[in-house]
């Protein structure tokens, strides 16, 4: 049973059932976004169509194809589940129960955003072998992906009136009964949020699973484009991605349901009586220590390792201070960029929510669920005919990494603008405020936290991305990913060292950011 | 919220100063999918030499010829270089490339260049076995890269079929054995064989025992040993020679776009590469690939070229879709 929020009855109820129309301006705007980011999918069903009704059949309803299909369904359910688990775990203890230096464990906990899955995945196969399996994957990419579902939970348990638990455990409800019957529904959509970017990262997930040799369809469609005269047979696995994609967004859509969520008033958000653990307080500081040391300590050990033992490391800092210079620009200037695409279009869904908007939005994710390569020829292919002026230029790639990651900065506002009650606007605008004034000086201080996080999500998964920018980006430029990517895969690990370690440093800030604002909405 | 466009201004700034924009639209535009600071190098000397500026495009063989094809005559770039063949193959195929000068192409034996004369190898790699020195003795491994297909070897072999370097040793067996043959050992070495994805991490599994025996290319084992010998040192090579396809030796190639517009440099770029001058340059670096001008030899302990006795196969013998077709039938891809 879903206990319903006090103060969220009431404004669901003044506030007008059927939502109000879109004004055609952000409509508009939100058509844009969407039309660019279904360039990708476009692409792909032109490709495809030269191949025959009879030849994709051969192609996709064979052995190879049904492996792929079952590696990539059970590494969703259990990267997903074991996420969920580890995230929603961790929230629990540090917010709620009484477990040794409760301060110190956020911050470690979120810190595994700052290192990226491949490095993470470095680490773990020169450790042992055995990750190179089913049940390694779905630990690797769990440990590197699970901070997203914890930080939404974390804000959701800390925006939670502790009175409602009061009111359970008065009731003689013990603490994990009141945690199921009570906290799960209510920070539910937060967790769906977090499970749903988990699911996206999977599905895109390239550079961890090939060092973990898990093939799934990313890999393979990787490999296809890495053979010859295969383009049509990668573009068809890359449809076969987006079916899942669909399928992932519907299962969200139907678990997260149609419930308003946003309240007047802060209720009595006073810090909750933790629950007292008694003997399990030592374990449980240990079970979070042992998640730590998984999730960061073994990767950063093996980049030391790699720092002191490589005989090819050499601190080129000419090389080096370049990388970074472009890294962070386009880290932040694509940030800035998707974060303001993906507002209209995250207002039309939640605002003014109909069959229309909701279909917006959704189309947003379909290309971050392709490869980069995909999305990358796909802008050459359209760049080159149509804007060539366009071609291998700065703005084309932010475009490009825009269109990637789009659902990142829609899945971080999307909450902040539930929460944020229409009302709100209605007094404003009965106090004489005009549209834009309302959106100045009500809104966007409520959806502040949201564009924050949008944007720090966005510049951690441009900071790392790599296929996309090859193919892209002006001639004779490097990131610290290409230069990574470059020599670590000619065995000179030494070399790559320098600048995996420049990523982890500079993901530190917008991890800083995340960890700040996603749970600052207080 | 108002420092957004002071920080928008700013990265801006920085990237486009990062990203060189406004460069000198003169500069030589070269694709290049061979290894980066091995071309660093030699783009150095040529700039030295000449006095023509040359702007690396650095990526990996098959998605930058697919983004080749993708431009089409479009294309900014002026010269194509690779790690393996079937690359320049598909951009041949496409009708992307110009012939070559008659001195770019003189010193490459003839082996090495398509009959065409559209591009050139400059390098090469040597197919080699590589093997777990604790679990196998020398005198154990096959005669033929084809008997890794027979039942003792299963379960104690690992290759990489995924790489465009496996695709080329593939296309070698085809041309020299027959495709029910090549049929039948891909199946066999499906059956024994754990499958990675990398030459590296078939080297780092033989290395640490995951599997006896592995299919890699030379440099692989010489560059670890090079760099600290922490995936190699409980390993060996072992080359197989007298012609037998396991003894496959892989080229580079250098093709000119027909759409460059910059054809008399692009063609001064391609027979420095192949010059005694260039082809040192190669020889001297970290690569520690196989120059194909014989007036260059690499140094030790690098198994010398004339030793190493590969199966006599024309490039243009190497038919790359067949091989994507074999591949994906036996289920590889």
């Amino acid at each position: 049973m879903q206990l319903p929020l006090p103060g969220t009855e009431p404004a669901a109820r003044t506030h007008p059932q059927r939502p109000e129309p879109a004004p055609p301006l952000l409509l508009a705007l939100g058509v844009l976004v969407t039309v660019a980011s279904l360039i990708p999918l476009g692409y792909v069903v032109w490709s495809v169509a030269d191949v025959g009704l009879a030849e994709a059949r051969d192609y996709l309803f064979r052995p190879r194809i049904g492996e792929l299909l079952w590696n990539t369904s059970r590494l969703l359910v259990g990267g997903v589940a074991l996420s969920v688990v580890l995230g929603v775990g961790g929230a629990w203890l540090i917010e709620r129960t009484d477990v040794p230096g409760r301060g110190w464990w956020h911050g470690l906990m979120c810190a595994p955003l700052a290192v990226p899955a491949f490095v993470n995945g470095y680490g773990w196969v020169s450790m042992t072998h055995a990750v190179q399996s089913y049940g390694g994957a779905v630990l690797v990419v769990s440990l590197s992906y699970f901070p997203f579902v914890y930080l939404p939970t974390v804000a959701a348990l800390r925006r939670l009136d502790p009175s409602l638990e009061e009111v359970s455990a008065a009731l003689g409800q013990r603490p994990f009964a009141t945690f199921r019957r009570v906290v799960l529904p209510t920070i539910s959509p937060a967790v769906l949020g977090g499970a749903l970017l988990v699911g996206l990262h999977l599905l895109a997930e390239y550079g961890a699973l090939q060092l973990l040799n898990y093939p799934t369809l990313t890999t393979a469609i990787l490999q296809q484009y890495g053979t010859s005269f295969n383009g049509p047979a990668a573009s068809l696995l890359a449809l076969v991605l987006v079916v899942f994609c669909l399928a992932l967004l519907a299962v969200e859509l139907l678990l997260r349901g149609r419930g308003r969520r946003a309240r007047v008033g802060s209720g009595a958000a006073r810090t909750a009586e933790p629950h007292r653990l008694g003997p399990w307080r030592l374990p449980a500081a240990g079970g979070l220590a042992a998640l730590v040391v998984l999730a960061l300590g073994v990767p950063l050990l093996n980049l030391a390792r790699w720092l002191l033992h490589g005989s090819s490391t050499r601190w080129d800092l000419p090389d080096l201070t370049s990388a970074i210079a472009t890294s962070v620009g386009l880290a932040v200037l694509a940030g800035l960029v998707a974060t303001a695409a993906a507002t209209p279009v995250a207002w039309l869904s939640v605002r003014h929510r109909g069959g229309l908007t909701t279909t917006l939005e959704r189309a947003t994710y379909t290309a971050s669920a392709m490869p980069g390569i995909v999305v990358a020829l796909a802008l050459v292919t359209v760049s080159i005919r149509a804007v060539p002026g366009l071609y291998q230029t700065v703005p084309l790639l932010v475009i490009g990494y825009v269109i990637l990651f789009l659902p990142r900065a829609v899945v971080s506002l999307r909450p902040t603008m539930e929460l944020a009650p229409p009302v709100l606007d209605d007094v404003a605008r009965s106090l004489g405020c005009g549209r834009a004034g309302v959106g100045v000086r009500v809104t966007a201080p409520l959806i502040a936290p949201g564009l924050a996080a949008g944007f720090a999500l966005v510049s951690l998964a441009v900071s790392t991305e790599l296929t996309a920018t090859l193919l892209l980006a002006p001639t004779g430029t490097d990131t610290l990913s290409t230069e990574f990517w470059s020599k670590a895969s000619s065995v000179a690990y030494g070399a790559a060292a320098p600048y995996a370690l420049a990523l982890v440093v500079l993901s530190v800030p917008a991890t800083w950011l995340l960890s700040r604002v996603t749970v600052g909405a207080r | 919220m108002k420092r957004v466009p002071a920080l928008l201004a700013l990265s801006l700034a920085t990237t486009l100063l990062a990203t060189g924009c406004g460069d000198d639209s003169d500069a030589l535009v070269i694709y290049n999918a061979q290894h980066e600071e091995l071309m660093v190098d030699v783009a150095k000397a040529f700039t030295d030499e000449t006095g023509i500026d040359v702007e690396l495009r650095n990526g990996k063989d098959l998605e930058m010829s697919a983004q080749l094809v993708a431009e089409g005559d479009a294309s900014p770039a002026d010269v194509f270089l690779t790690e393996n063949s079937p690359a320049m193959a598909q951009v041949e195929n496409a009708g992307l490339f110009t012939e070559l000068p008659q001195e770019a192409v003189a010193p490459i034996p003839a082996m090495y260049r398509p009959r065409s004369g559209l591009w050139t190898g400059f390098v090469a790699r040597a197919t080699a076995l590589v093997y777990n020195t604790d679990q196998v003795s020398e005198d154990e491994l096959p005669d033929s890269i084809l008997d890794l297909a027979d039942p003792e070897w299963n379960g104690r072999i690992s290759f990489s079929p995924t790489g465009a370097d496996f695709q080329a040793i593939v296309a070698a067996v085809l041309d020299l054995e027959g495709e029910e043959k090549t049929r039948a050992w891909l199946e066999g070495i499906k059956a024994n064989g754990t499958v990675y994805d990398g030459n590296n991490v078939v080297l780092e599994s033989v290395n640490s025992g995951e599997s006896e025996v592995g299919i890699i290319y030379h440099y692989y084992w010489y560059r670890d040993q090079a760099e600290s010998g922490d995936v190699s040192d409980h390993s060996a090579l072992y080359f197989l020679g007298h012609q037998d396809p396991g003894a496959f030796v892989s080229v580079s190639g250098a093709g000119i776009l027909a759409s460059s517009d910059h054809r008399a440099e692009a063609e001064k770029f391609v027979s420095y590469l192949t010059s005694t001058a260039g082809q040192q340059v190669l020889a001297d670096s970290y690569a520690l690939e196989y120059p194909l001008n014989p007036a260059v030899q690499l140094d030790p302990p690098v198994k010398p070229f004339a030793e190493l006795d590969p199966p006599q196969v024309n490039v243009s013998d190497l038919d790359g879709k067949a091989v994507v077709d074999l591949m994906t039938e036996v289920g590889f891809l």
